[in-house]
């Protein structure tokens, strides 16, 4: 497995998320926002988590527009794949590559903990390893991670399977509890928690492992 | 040439910082605040002739996220 990991001016979670495709087996490039194409053969990008362009303007939106984006949002429209979390989630919704928005958390603080999280569907690249319904421990650390998404949308994803994880208390205020959607043709993810932030029993958990060997496991065998 | 691009939250979307100020105006004794709603306030220098339409894309493209905000264009 290839994996790509875009670095933007204020990511933080970067060097994390490599770490984190690297030990479930994956090759991995560093791609600057700047360049305008993707390294060749690339299976999946991960958008990482941290404060690109400084928030200014709204999270997300300036990263969205770079460069780089454009050809993110091209491989994902070829049918690539495409992890996003945190900033990186903001990023994707931004881009429309997923649906909604996220707002500012409706306790209006910044949330840094270890929350659980229900694993809402088993249908995916990203979610095989685990089982539905499982409850697992992934920490947050963002302040707008209040998911909004209006009646019509909510019923559409629960509809169509497309809620990846829910929060089994809600830190946020996100709509349907939701922490993390997948995109019409299931490859693409978006969540606010941080997977990559739980790979190593010393971090206080490793239940975000799970998630990148079965990425590995999938898009090996593709 | 200005334009003043005025971006706000949609009607329906909740708005947690402006409902934190309704509540610290509420605490700081003014009485009858029903509603506040926070936006922003975008001020562009434009070279002149610069059309009203292209405000418009770059409100669309960048200036306001129109799944949850609205926004008005001023020129002056």
């Amino acid at each position: 497995m290839k994996a790509a990991v875009i670095v933007f001016p204020g990511s933080n979670c970067d060097r994390d998320l490599a770490v984190a495709f690297e030990r479930a087996g994956a090759d991995v490039t560093m791609v600057w926002h700047k360049d305008t194409d993707l390294p060749e053969g690339i299976d999946i990008v991960g958008i990482p988590g941290g404060f690109s362009f400084g928030d200014y303007l709204r999270c997300g939106a300036i990263a969205a527009n770079s460069p780089i984006c454009r050809s993110v949002v091209k491989h994902a429209e070829r049918g690539g794949y495409a992890l996003g979390i945190c900033n990186g989630f903001q990023i994707l919704t931004e881009t429309g590559l997923l649906p909604g928005a996220l707002m500012r958390n409706a306790g209006l603080k910044f949330i840094c903990k270890q929350v659980g999280l229900n694993v809402a569907t088993a249908d995916s690249a990203f979610t095989a390893g685990y089982s539905a319904g499982q409850e697992v421990t992934i920490p947050v650390a963002h302040h707008d991670g209040n998911y909004n998404a209006d009646a019509d949308l909510l019923a559409r994803l629960q509809g169509e399977d497309r809620v990846a994880f829910t929060y089994t208390e809600n830190p946020n205020g996100s709509d349907g509890d939701i922490a993390g959607i997948l995109s019409d043709n299931r490859r693409v993810l978006g969540m606010m928690p941080h997977p990559e932030r739980a790979v190593d029993p010393r971090h206080g958990g490793a239940d975000g492992s799970a998630m990148f060997r079965s990425l590995m496991d999938q898009l090996v065998s593709a | 040439m200005k334009a003043r691009v005025h971006v706000m939250l949609k009607n329906g979307v909740l708005d947690p910082q402006g409902e934190a100020v309704r509540h610290a105006l509420g605490a700081l004794g003014f009485g009858g605040v029903e509603g506040v709603r926070q936006g922003k306030v975008i001020e562009l220098d434009l070279a002149d002739g610069t059309s009203e339409e292209t405000v418009k894309e770059m409100c669309e493209k960048l200036l306001a996220n129109t799944v949850i905000e609205s926004y008005t264009i001023e020129l002056a």
